[in-house]
């Protein structure tokens, strides 16, 4: 659980970015803290992934400021992107590989030596069960288990701030609880933000939530200010639904 | 970084059946092209022992298979390298090398380095296969090894042009399709020109090559292959970080 006192992991300032004359991302200020969870919730085309595309460097933003653990992304990205785990909207996954030999890449690619790697995939394997598929090659397994190995890959170097972007999209039910123990697990440690369009997900997972509209953070705050949004103890959804401004 | 992004490209080369095809169809070609030279040479030999100053083994078989190869590899080298950038745009695996603590340059030089080392095992037969006659004659080693130079400055040049294509689109066949344009289209300029000074000879790799080809070692040509690759894997490199720019 987070609190006002564990350190900051990664600070998005004033993030600006436009597609064309399109504003996707309109001033975005986000801070997420070690051992906190935060969802980033929004309807489709919010400029969630956007947001998350930029904290993770594939994308540059026009004006704004991100650090990680204390390093400016966009000044020394190499040293930044060492404390970072992302997996975007859908998963970034070599087909033809085995998934061990996946695992190993992704994590020597962000740094870490031969035996390093062997050790930390033998762990990740077995908490993102995938221990059953490791030598199975990634483009014949199941959309739920190819999901799993995206995640895998996100955290397999521990880093500090992981993102995950959607994680639970076509998950079965047994799955989705799975995967969103595992999240809570990876929260405890490490620093993690999610985007999902699914309030259960906020609800099951998050310490803390916010809520994008139209490129602009409209609401952030913890789970429970959510639910008591407006000095109602409405539903999560009427609130999201009320913030947002579609009529509940 | 650099070996391991050189590492994954070359293992995912090997890992496609189309690769084995066109390795073993090549050497097919390859081998066919060395006995027919081969027996052509012994045949005409009792003639060429009475003139004097007659081309010898090397000249009439190496040189030959050397251009063989290149002209070969410059139809080839385009089915390689478009697979390596464009594949990952299209499949979307992009986002794992650009989320990574990897530069721009240390992706574009490691799948240089995969794919020339890839070539070097393709074209490796044509070297091997002179060598064996060295068994049974002496061999023109300078103009082997300038031929042997030549070649490795050449390929680097197909590749660095293929992956600057690559780097352009999200289809692979577009990017085959437009490497092989230019470096067709590059050749083709530079045997239509009829005149010696002709500035579309400076501007093919062939025409570069034809120097290294009968053992010549010309720094300009070395210059010109340097500066070929290094411009397009420059072009590469920044196409890619472009990409962080517009997405």
């Amino acid at each position: 659980m987070s609190d006002s006192h564990s350190e900051i992991t990664l600070t998005a300032r004033k993030l600006c970015r436009r597609f064309g004359a399109r504003l996707v991302v309109d001033d975005v200020s986000l801070e997420l803290r070690r051992g906190e969870v935060l969802g980033l919730l929004g309807h489709n085309g919010a400029g969630k992934s956007t947001t998350l595309q930029l904290l993770s460097g594939c994308l540059l933003p026009d004006s704004g400021e991100i650090e990680i653990c204390g390093t400016q992304l966009l000044r020394q990205p190499l040293l930044a992107k060492k404390q970072l785990g992302y997996l975007p909207e859908i998963p970034p996954l070599y087909r033809e590989m085995q998934v061990n030999r996946y695992l190993i890449f992704a994590a020597r690619l962000h740094g870490m030596n031969a035996a390093r790697a062997s050790a930390a995939v033998a762990d990740c394997l077995h908490r993102c069960g995938l221990e059953s598929v490791r030598h199975k090659r990634i483009g014949t397994l199941s959309k739920g288990y190819q999901q799993r190995v995206g995640i895998a890959q996100a955290i397999v170097h521990a880093p500090d701030v992981i993102i995950l972007d959607e994680p639970t999209v076509g998950l079965d039910p047994a799955q989705i609880r799975d995967i969103r123990g595992l999240i809570r697990e990876l929260g405890d440690r490490h620093s993690v933000l999610i985007s999902t369009h699914l309030l259960a997900e906020v609800e099951s997972m998050c310490d803390r939530v916010s809520i994008l509209h139209q490129g602009k953070v409209v609401f952030d705050g913890t789970t429970a200010t959510l639910a008591a949004f407006g000095g109602t103890a409405d539903s999560l959804e009427n609130n999201f639904l009320r913030i947002t401004g579609v009529a509940a | 970084m650099i070996r391991l992004i050189a590492m994954r490209e070359l293992r995912s080369l090997l890992g496609q059946p189309a690769t084995w095809f066109t390795l073993a169809l090549l050497q097919f070609i390859l081998a066919w092209f060395f006995l027919a030279r081969l027996e052509a040479f012994l045949e005409i030999q009792p003639q060429l022992a009475e003139v004097a100053n007659a081309p010898g083994v090397t000249a009439a078989l190496a040189a030959p298979m050397f251009n063989l190869i290149t002209l070969l590899l410059m139809m080839l080298v385009p089915m390689f390298t478009m697979r390596s950038l464009a594949e990952e745009r299209r499949n979307q695996t992009l986002p794992l090398l650009l989320a990574a603590p990897v530069s721009a340059a240390d992706i574009v030089l490691g799948k240089f380095i995969g794919l020339f080392f890839f070539l070097i095992l393709l074209s490796g037969s044509v070297p091997l296969m002179i060598y064996s006659l060295s068994f049974g004659t002496a061999l023109d080693h300078g103009l082997l090894l300038a031929n042997l130079a030549g070649l490795l400055l050449l390929m680097s040049s197909f590749v660095a042009l293929g992956l600057y294509v690559s780097a352009l689109t999200v289809q692979p066949v577009v990017a085959a399709i437009g490497a092989l344009a230019i470096l067709v289209g590059l050749w083709l300029a530079d045997i239509g020109a009829p005149e010696n000074d002709s500035p579309w000879h400076a501007l093919s790799p062939l025409h570069h090559f034809e120097a290294f080809n009968t053992g010549l070692l010309d720094s300009g040509d070395v210059v010109f292959f340097v500066l070929f690759s290094g411009v397009f894997l420059l072009l590469a490199m920044r196409r890619l970080n472009n990409n962080r720019r517009y997405g």
